[in-house]
C-alpha cells in the first residue's frame, strides 16, 4: 500500500497515523533506517537523538490512540545544529562549543515538540550559520543528496540535505542571508524564511540578530507552511517577536495567483553571474505562473548591488558581537594553559572557531571600532533602510517578487572555498529579503544539467499569506514537486 | 559625578532572575540569560524603566520619546556576553537640574544598564592571585547611571550632592540608595583649575568608595594630591584611581590616556523604546513631594539646623508634619525628632508623638519623663497618656503641695538659701537640685518661682 514511508508529506502520514495504517513508531523506523543507509554518504546529520525520537514516538502513538493527536503527532524532524534543544548536544557547527549542553529548549523547537514532532537528529551546518556550502562545518562538509559531489548549499546544508534524501519528512533551519532558501533550491526542497519578529529566536545561537530567523524545509509548500505556523507566534522571551496576523490562509487548501501581480525585479533577473540553465528554469516558471493568471510585471531594486557590501559589514558587526561570549570562561572549549586571560581568549578562539568565522570577527570588529563606524557599519544601515525602501517602493507595483533563489545551482565541493567573495555571491538574491526584514520560499522550479533549481517568491512584510499563496499555485501548476534524491 | 544606583526591582534588568540580597551564595541568582548562555535574549525589565524614568522626572531631566539600549563590547570574565547592555547616545533622559544647598547642579543624563558579575581573587591582590572565581550573582541586576555635569567645587559639595540624591531616590521610592550595600555607587571625577580659569584640568576618576565619609575624604585627598602634582611642576595623568579605605588614600588602578574602544551599536535584541507621554503624565502626576520642596515649606516655620536633618529623611518629615497636624507644637516637636527620633531611628506613630507632646509642652510631665515614655510607647505601641497613668508620671505643678515641698528644702539647705540671700544667685542651682531629687516629677518652673518668692 505504501511503497515507502520516507516519501510522505505531513498531510498523508497524519491521515495514515490517524487510521491505524501505520504507527508513529514505524515511521520513525522507516527513517532510521533510510538514515543508517544513506547518511553515511549524505552526512547530514551532525548527531541522532535516539532517547527523543523513542519517547516522542512513543508519546504521539498513544496520543493518536486516544483521538487526541496534536496536528504534527509522529512526523519525524531534524534540528539544525544552532537551534538549542534541552540536553542535546549543540553546537552551531562550531569546535569551540563541542560538548555543549544547553538547559534549555528554543521556543520554535519547543512550539513543535508540543505539536508532536519527532526529533531525529542535529544536522550540519556552516560554523555559526556562515557561509554558504556547509562546507564552514567545524565537523566535515554534507553533500547534495543529487550529486555527492556537489554541495547542498548553506548554510543550513544539512537540513535541506536531510529532507531532500527522505532522512526526515521535515527540517529546522535558520536564515541570515539565504541560509534556508539557497540549501532548499540546490537540494531541491521547500524553504521557508518568515518575517523578521514572525518566529521567536530565543534559543536559536545568533549569528547576525537583527537578521536571523528560523523557518521550516518540507518537500511540499503546505508541509512548510503547517510548520511554520505551529512555531509562529510572539514569545515574552523575544522581545523582536510578534502576533502579527498573515498566517491565516495557511492551512486553507486552493488560493491562486489569478489577477495577481508578480513583480520580476531586473536587477534579479539580470543578475551577475546566473547560470542560463537556471535563468530558463525561471523563465519556464514565470510561463507557468502567467498561464495560471498571474500579470507578470517589471520592477526595480535599484539598490541591490549595494545590498551585498551593506550586509556584509552588518552581519559580521553583529556576530563579532554576538560571538563574544565565547572565551572559554563558562562553557565549551576552554585553553587554560595560557600565562593571563588575554592569552587565555585568544588561545580559545584560534583553536575553537574556523577560518570563516575569524574572518567575519574581524571584518565586523574593524566596521564597529571607533572613526571607522560611521564610514562603515551607519553607512551600511543607511543602505539598508534604502533597501527597504526599494522594496516598498517595488510592493507598490505588485503583490510578490519573483527570481531565481540562487544564480548557480549546486557547485562542486571546494570549487570556492579558497574564494570567500565568490561564496559570498551565492547570497545575492536572497539576502535584501533579511536587510529588509521580508518574508521568503524558495519552491523546486526544476532541474538544469540535472540539478535542482528554486524559485523564490518574496512577499511584503508580515505577507506569508501572499508568499504561500504564490509557491502553492506554483506547485499545483507545475506539477513540479519535491522529489526524494535516490542518492545511491 | 557619575552615580550608579539600583533600582527598587524585583527581577533583573533583563531577565527573570530575583535580584541576589546582599552575601548570597556566588552564582545561586543565575540563569541561562544572565549568564550569557548561546541563543538566550534579553527582555527590558518594566519596572526598571519607570524606575529610570521617575528619577528623570525627579531631577528635572526631559525625557525623549525615542531611547534605546546599546551594547557596550568588551571582553573581561566577569561580563557574560562579552558585551554589557547599556544606553549611547539615545538615554532615557537628558538635561536636568537639582538644587543641593545653594548649588544648581546639571544633570547630564541619566541612563539605564545591566550590572557586571564580580571576580573574588585568591591571593591578596589581583597581580599576586593564583586563581580567580567569576560570581554572577550580580550580572544583569538592573543599574540607573545618573551622570552630573562638572558644576561641584568642593568635597562638601560632592558629598552633599550624593546626600540629596539619596534622599530623593528614597523620597520617590525608586530605590533604597544604601551605599554599604552596593545599591548605589559614587564615582567623582576631579580636576583641579588656576583660580580665575575656566579650563578644566585633566581629571582623574575615583572607584572603590563605600560611604559618604569615603567620598569626602576620598576627594580631599586627591585634590591635594593633584595640588602638589601641579606645584611641584608635574602633570596630573588621566586615570581611573582607586580609594583604599585602610590606607586612606588613592592609588593608580587603569591610565585612561588610551581609551578603550567598546564598539558601541544598537542592541538588536531589543527593539526601540517609544516612551508613551500618557505614562510619563502618569508618572509625574504621582511623584510624591520632592524634598527641595518639603524643605522649602519646612523652612517657613523651622530653623535651616532643624530643616537639614528632618527634610533629609521622608520619614522623619512625614513624622513630623503628621505630629504637627494633629496638634503638636512645631519647634518643640521639631527639637524632639532632631534629639531624639534621628539618632536612634525608633518611629512612633505621629498620633502618639502629637499626644506626647502636648503632654510635655502643657507642663504635664518632665522632659526626662517624656523621653521614657517616647521608648516605651515604641516599643509597646501604647498611648503616651497610658503610660504616664501607669508609671505616675504626671508632673507636679499644684502649688500648695510644691510650697511644703520648698520650704523643706531650704530648711535642709541653710548654707545655700542664705548664700542666695546674700546675693549668689548660683545658690539656686544647688536648691533646685536637691528639690528635683526629692522630687523628680515636680514641675521644675513652679518650683523654683515659689523658692525665689520663699527666699525674697
Amino acid at each position: 500500500m505504501i511503497d515507502d514511508l520516507t516519501e510522505l508529506t505531513i498531510k498523508d502520514a497524519a491521515r495514515l497515523l490517524r487510521l491505524g495504517s501505520i504507527s508513529s513508531a514505524e515511521l520513525v523506523t522507516a527513517h532510521v533506517e533510510r538514515i543508517e543507509r544513506l547518511d553515511p554518504h549524505v552526512k547530514a546529520y551532525l548527531r541522532f537523538t535516539p532517547e527523543l525520537w523513542e519517547s516522542q514516538a512513543d508519546e504521539a502513538d498513544r496520543k493518536i490512540g486516544q483521538g487526541e493527536a496534536p496536528p504534527l503527532a509522529g512526523i519525524p524532524m531534524a534540528v539544525k545544529d544552532v537551534l538549542c534543544v534541552r540536553g542535546v548536544e549543540t553546537t552551531a557547527g562550531s569546535q569551540i562549543l563541542r560538548g555543549f549542553k544547553p538547559p534549555y529548549t528554543a521556543t520554535a523547537v519547543a512550539r513543535l515538540f508540543e505539536a508532536g514532532a519527532v526529533m531525529l537528529g542535529v544536522t550540519n551546518c556552516d560554523e555559526f550559520a556562515m557561509g554558504s556550502s556547509t562546507e564552514n562545518s567545524g565537523y566535515f562538509p554534507t553533500r547534495n543528496p543529487w550529486d555527492l559531489d556537489r554541495v547542498p548549499g548553506g548554510s543550513s546544508g544539512g537540513s535541506a540535505a536531510a529532507v531532500a534524501a527522505g532522512e526526515a519528512m521535515i527540517a529546522l533551519g535558520s536564515d541570515t542571508g539565504g541560509s534556508i532558501r539557497q540549501p532548499a533550491a540546490l537540494c531541491g526542497v521547500v524553504g521557508m524564511k518568515p518575517t523578521y519578529g514572525r518566529v521567536s529566536r530565543y534559543g536559536l545561537i545568533a549569528f547576525a540578530s537583527s537578521l536571523d530567523q528560523i523557518g521550516p524545509f518540507a518537500r511540499t509548500v503546505d508541509d512548510a507552511a503547517i510548520t511554520l505556523s505551529l512555531m509562529a507566534g510572539f514569545d515574552p522571551l523575544d522581545a523582536t517577536s510578534s502576533d502579527r496576523p498573515g498566517l491565516e490562509v495557511l492551512n486553507s487548501s486552493g488560493g491562486t495567483v489569478k489577477g495577481m501581480r508578480l513583480g520580476v525585479p531586473r536587477e534579479y533577473y539580470d543578475v551577475k553571474g546566473i547560470e542560463p540553465g537556471v535563468k530558463a528554469a525561471l523563465d519556464a516558471a514565470l510561463f507557468i505562473l502567467r498561464n495560471a493568471g498571474a500579470e507578470i510585471v517589471d520592477v526595480s531594486l535599484p539598490h541591490t548591488d549595494y545590498g551585498l557590501a551593506a550586509y556584509y559589514i552588518i552581519a559580521p558587526a553583529e556576530c563579532s558581537s554576538n560571538l563574544a561570549r565565547f572565551d572559554g570562561v563558562r562553557y565549551g572549549l576552554a585553553e587554560v594553559d595560557a600565562p593571563n586571560i588575554t592569552d587565555e581568549y585568544m588561545q580559545t578562539r584560534r583553536k575553537g572557531f574556523g577560518t570563516e568565522v575569524r574572518r567575519r570577527v574581524m571584518l565586523g570588529t574593524y566596521a564597529l571600532s571607533s572613526g571607522y563606524y560611521d564610514a562603515y557599519y551607519l553607512k551600511a544601515q543607511k543602505v539598508r533602510t534604502l533597501i527597504k525602501r526599494d522594496f516598498d517602493e517595488a510592493f507598490k507595483k505588485c503583490d510578490a517578487i519573483v527570481s531565481a533563489t540562487s544564480p548557480t545551482v549546486a557547485f562542486p565541493i571546494g570549487s570556492k572555498t579558497q574564494d570567500p567573495l565568490s561564496m559570498y555571491l551565492c547570497d545575492v538574491l536572497t539576502l535584501g529579503g533579511n536587510l529588509a526584514g521580508l518574508p521568503g520560499i524558495s519552491v523546486p522550479c526544476g532541474t538544469s544539467d540535472g540539478l535542482p533549481v528554486g524559485l523564490q517568491v518574496l512577499g511584503p512584510q508580515w505577507g506569508e499569506s501572499v508568499v504561500l499563496r504564490v509557491a502553492r499555485s506554483y506547485e499545483e501548476a507545475s506539477e513540479i514537486r519535491a522529489e526524494v534524491a535516490s542518492v545511491v | 559625578m557619575e552615580v550608579h544606583v539600583q533600582p527598587k526591582t524585583r527581577t533583573k534588568m533583563f531577565c527573570g532572575c530575583a535580584v541576589a540580597p546582599l552575601n548570597a551564595p556566588p552564582n545561586t541568582y543565575v540563569c541561562e540569560i544572565c549568564l550569557g548562555l548561546p541563543g538566550t535574549l534579553p527582555v527590558a525589565n518594566k519596572a526598571a524603566v519607570e524606575a529610570c524614568l521617575k528619577t528623570a522626572l525627579a531631577l528635572n531631566c526631559e525625557i525623549p520619546r525615542h531611547t534605546k539600549f546599546d551594547r557596550k563590547n568588551y571582553m573581561y570574565p566577569d561580563l557574560p556576553k562579552g558585551y554589557q547592555i547599556s544606553q549611547y547616545d539615545l538615554p532615557m533622559s537628558v538635561s536636568g537640574h537639582v538644587e543641593v544647598a545653594t548649588r544648581k547642579v546639571r544633570i547630564r543624563r541619566v541612563h539605564l544598564e545591566e550590572d557586571t558579575g564580580k571576580l573574588v581573587h585568591a591571593g591578596d591582590k589581583l597581580h599576586k592571585a593564583w586563581e580567580s572565581y567569576v560570581d554572577l550573582n550580580r550580572a544583569g541586576v538592573p543599574l540607573m547611571e545618573i551622570v552630573s555635569e562638572p558644576d561641584l567645587r568642593s568635597a562638601d559639595e560632592a558629598r552633599d550632592y550624593a546626600t540629596e540624591l539619596r534622599t530623593l531616590l528614597r523620597a520617590i521610592g525608586a530605590s533604597e540608595a544604601e551605599m554599604e550595600k552596593g545599591q548605589m555607587r559614587v564615582e567623582p571625577n576631579i580636576s583641579i583649575r588656576r583660580a580665575a580659569s575656566d579650563e578644566l584640568g585633566v581629571k582623574t576618576e575615583l572607584k572603590n568608595i563605600n560611604s559618604f565619609r569615603a567620598l569626602h575624604r576620598a576627594i580631599l585627598f586627591e585634590v591635594e594630591r593633584q595640588t602638589q602634582v601641579l606645584e611641584s611642576g608635574g602633570r596630573v595623568v588621566q586615570e581611573t584611581r582607586g580609594w583604599s579605605e585602610a590606607e586612606q588614600r588613592t592609588f593608580s588602578q587603569r591610565s585612561k590616556e588610551f581609551a578603550e574602544d567598546y564598539r558601541y551599536f544598537p542592541e538588536p535584541d531589543l527593539p526601540p523604546l517609544e516612551v508613551e507621554r500618557t505614562w510619563i503624565d502618569e508618572l509625574r502626576r504621582n511623584l510624591p513631594e520632592l524634598p527641595s520642596v518639603r524643605r522649602a515649606r519646612l523652612l517657613d516655620h523651622l530653623p535651616a539646623a532643624q530643616v537639614a536633618v528632618i527634610g533629609a529623611d521622608r520619614e522623619l518629615a512625614d513624622l513630623y508634619e503628621n505630629a504637627v497636624a494633629r496638634g503638636a507644637p512645631a519647634l518643640p516637636t521639631a527639637n524632639w525628632i532632631v534629639n531624639e527620633v534621628a539618632p536612634t531611628g525608633k518611629l512612633s506613630p505621629p498620633e502618639n508623638l502629637a499626644e506626647l507632646m502636648k503632654l510635655l509642652h502643657d507642663g504635664a510631665i518632665t522632659r526626662d519623663s517624656a523621653r521614657e515614655v517616647y521608648v516605651e510607647s515604641v516599643e509597646t505601641g501604647r498611648t503616651p497618656a497610658e503610660i504616664v497613668a501607669e508609671h505616675g508620671y504626671a508632673q507636679v505643678s499644684d502649688e500648695s503641695e510644691l510650697r511644703v515641698l520648698a520650704e523643706a528644702v531650704i530648711d535642709a539647705n541653710p548654707k545655700a538659701a542664705a548664700d542666695y540671700r546674700n546675693g549668689k544667685k548660683q545658690a539656686m542651682q544647688a536648691l533646685m537640685a536637691d528639690l528635683r531629687k526629692r522630687a523628680p516629677h515636680a514641675n521644675p518652673k513652679v518650683a523654683n518661682e515659689l523658692l525665689l518668692k520663699l527666699l525674697a
